[in-house]
């Protein structure tokens, strides 16, 4: 498959995400929005380690291991993403927690 | 003999340390010891020197000083005739103002005591650096050192905001001076690539210089002469400079410091002696300073001040005979001036002394019974300045207008009117002072005393030299084997040509110069001997007022200065400077006013912001690449 298509599926889903934090109100659905933006992120950094690797070995100088670091920074997004969440859901709850609701703008108040 | 010669400067500078580091603790006793002690040793260590009369090898190297590529100076001392005949006269006349200063002095605080004679101490040190180095560079260091010294002495009273403003004004107008001497050290430099007299005075290197040469860098030392020894256009400092202590007016401001312009030029007189056009000014620029001075001196009323510009004119007389070419002349005035005018202002600080701090003369009268030995002594300082023979002041200005006469006539007659104006004003102060009766006030009349033997005993001694100093250089036409001081100067200074006149004509003009002081005297004598307050004429007035030479330096240098200062306060630093500098912190406030309303709070904007302006970049990158 051409690398067109790998490349046009993330935009479209980092712009998605972009739309959505841009739009949406509800912390959580701006929240889910950066999560798919960090995955698009990661498929098309998946989608590229695969294409080094058979250019590797088209060219005929294919080692094993040849792209693997794409991939391996797939892993680490992953788990700073984990650990966002963590945080971030724990902020969502205290927001909820204060105010009964999770409408964005009300982190406004926090410049007072 | 080299560890000798170095003690004669080093001993004035300990005392400097040790009066300066210890006046808060040092005793008044202690303080004039160390002051006067320092002195007298240099002194006997110079007279030492001079008895020996060895001078073989006069350059005593002691250190390198500077050394940069080829460039050498070294700190050396040169004593040969002529540094010999002025080390006598800076430690002698100097150790006995010394003496003179721990009884005119003894009303001041301890530590301002100790202060005094620290300076003093240090004046001393720099006037022989200043005649002992064997090069420009070391004359350098000495002429600074007067200078400063000058300035903090004058400043002695620094309490007094007029006083600190005379200290100022010497310090300005030296410094003026010092300048043309700095850049006349530099053009030698450049052109020799040396500075040792040694060196520079050679037939070989003085070949080698072209007339302009020349004729720059006697200038230039001549503009350095001008500031320190107070010719015109320079020399109003050196009235003002009267505001110091009375010592102090006698040891730097007569005897010693003020001569360090006739001790360069006569030290450079291999150089003088090739530039004809510097020679014809310095005699013209002596010759004026000598008659405006004598003419302002004739009207002034401070007793201090009088002598203050009999001193400018008695330089000038020096300078007329170094233009003339009698170098010689000019060091043997140098040497009877010392004695004799050391010795008036003495005797004027005894006067001062005695009527508790007054300095008018129009307040003084009839002294002369309450201080019978000043009185004397004044008097023999007032014949010797006058010229009268057999006194030292005679022989030296007799020598001086000779030289003039062999000179040019126009300059012999102006130096003549100057003498009779000196015999003329030198009696008015003394008559006014010392004849008819007291004017002061009860309290004063109560408190006249003569001054005690710490003050008196200087001035006995400067009187006997007054009077015996001139036998020196005693002039042949008067005795077989005269000329002594010429003899003894021969190896430094050795004119090419000497004047030769007529031993009748001689007889002529030394009877017109002795009758001419004579009639001045007498004149005096019948005007001033009962003196009363009158009123001045126009001519009176404007003398005065001294020529209103101050008033015109104030309107055409000092006012446009200050004038030109204010613009650049006004305009340059107020709308200039200021403003750009006061523009940028504006525009800083400004722009963050305005900033501030992209920091709203509303993360959304953030975002908002931060996409649009990616999408920018990108945009950017893919066009503009084309």
């Amino acid at each position: 498959m051409p690398i067109n298509y790998y490349i046009f599926l993330s935009l479209a889903l980092f712009i998605i995400g972009i739309i959505g934090v841009l739009t949406r109100r509800n912390v959580i659905i701006v929240f889910m929005c950066i999560e798919l933006m960090l995955n698009a992120v990661n498929l098309l950094l998946v989608a590229f380690s695969k294409m080094h690797h058979l250019a590797a070995a088209g060219a005929g100088n294919a080692v094993n291991n040849v792209g693997s670091e794409g991939q391996l920074f797939v892993f680490f997004i992953m788990v700073v993403a984990a650990a966002e969440v963590s945080v971030g859901l724990a902020i969502i709850v205290m927001l909820y927690r204060n105010t009964r609701s999770v409408d964005i703008n009300f982190l406004n108040r926090l410049k007072h | 003999m080299k560890n000798l010669i170095a003690l004669i400067p080093l001993l004035p500078f300990i005392g400097f340390l040790i009066n300066g580091l210890g006046r808060k603790v040092l005793p008044k006793g202690v303080a004039g010891l160390i002051g006067s002690g320092t002195v007298l040793a240099s002194f006997i260590i110079s007279l030492t020197i001079f008895l020996q009369g060895n001078y073989a090898a006069p350059v005593v190297h002691l250190f390198d000083f500077i050394s940069v590529g080829s460039l050498k100076i070294p700190f050396a001392f040169q004593v040969d005739q002529l540094t010999t005949l002025f080390l006598l006269i800076i430690t002698g006349v100097g150790f006995l103002i010394h003496v003179y200063s721990t009884a005119y002095m003894h009303e001041e605080a301890g530590q301002h005591f100790a202060r005094y004679f620290a300076y003093l101490n240090l004046f001393v040190f720099s006037m022989l650096l200043l005649v002992m180095g064997a090069n420009f560079v070391i004359m350098f260091i000495g002429w600074e050192g007067v200078g400063l010294c000058s300035y903090l002495l004058i400043g002695y009273w620094f309490k007094n905001v007029n006083y600190t403003a005379a200290a100022k004004k010497a310090f300005v107008m030296n410094r003026i001076g010092d300048l043309g001497f700095l850049l006349a050290v530099f053009w030698i430099i450049a052109k020799l690539g040396t500075v040792s007299y040694n060196e520079v005075f050679t037939a070989a290197n003085l070949a080698k210089l072209s007339a302009t040469d020349i004729t720059g860098i006697t200038l230039l030392l001549f503009v350095g002469a001008t500031g320190k020894s107070a010719q015109i256009p320079l020399y109003t400092w050196l009235p003002d400079a009267m505001a110091g202590p009375t010592p102090v007016s006698a040891l730097i401001h007569a005897a010693t410091m003020v001569t360090a312009g006739i001790y360069m030029i006569a030290r450079s007189n291999a150089l003088y002696q090739l530039a004809g056009t510097t020679n014809a000014i310095i005699a013209i620029i002596g010759a004026a300073t000598a008659l405006l001075a004598a003419t302002i001196a004739l009207r002034q009323n401070d007793i201090k001040k009088v002598l203050a510009y009999s001193t400018v004119s008695q330089l000038g007389y020096m300078f007329l005979a170094l233009g003339t070419g009698a170098y010689t002349a000019a060091v043997f005035h140098v040497m009877t001036h010392a004695f004799f005018k050391a010795l008036l202002f003495l005797g004027s600080g005894s006067v001062i002394h005695a009527v508790s701090g007054e300095q008018d003369i129009r307040n003084m009268g009839g002294l002369k019974k309450a201080l019978p030995i000043t009185y004397l002594t004044f008097l023999i300082g007032c014949i010797a300045i006058a010229g009268i023979p057999p006194f030292s002041g005679f022989f030296s200005k007799d020598a001086i207008l000779l030289n003039a006469f062999a000179y040019d006539k126009f300059l012999w007659a102006v130096g003549l009117l100057t003498a009779a104006l000196t015999a003329f004003y030198m009696f008015r102060l003394l008559f006014i002072t010392f004849n008819g009766s007291f004017r002061g006030t009860e309290a004063q009349r109560h408190h006249l005393h003569e001054s005690p033997i710490a003050m008196t005993l200087p001035l006995i001694i400067l009187a006997v030299l007054s009077i015996a100093g001139g036998f020196v250089g005693i002039p042949a036409l008067f005795t077989e084997g005269g000329e002594k001081l010429a003899e003894f100067l021969k190896p430094v200074i050795n004119p090419e040509h000497t004047v030769h006149v007529e031993h009748s004509t001689e007889w002529v003009l030394v009877g017109l110069t002795t009758g001419i002081a004579v009639a001045a005297i007498i004149v005096a004598f019948l005007r001033y001997r009962n003196y009363k307050a009158e009123q001045p004429s126009a001519v009176g007035r404007l003398l005065e007022n001294k020529w209103y030479v101050d008033e015109l330096y104030n309107g055409v240098v000092v006012k446009p200065i200050n004038a030109l200062g204010s613009f650049a306060n006004s305009f340059i630093e107020k709308s200039g400077i200021d403003a750009l500098v006061n523009g940028v912190g504006k525009l800083v406030n400004y722009s963050g006013r305005q900033l501030r309303w992209l920091q709203s709070g509303q993360v959304g904007s953030y975002v908002l912001l931060m996409v649009v302006s990616m999408v920018m970049f990108f945009v950017l990158q893919f066009f503009l690449r084309r």
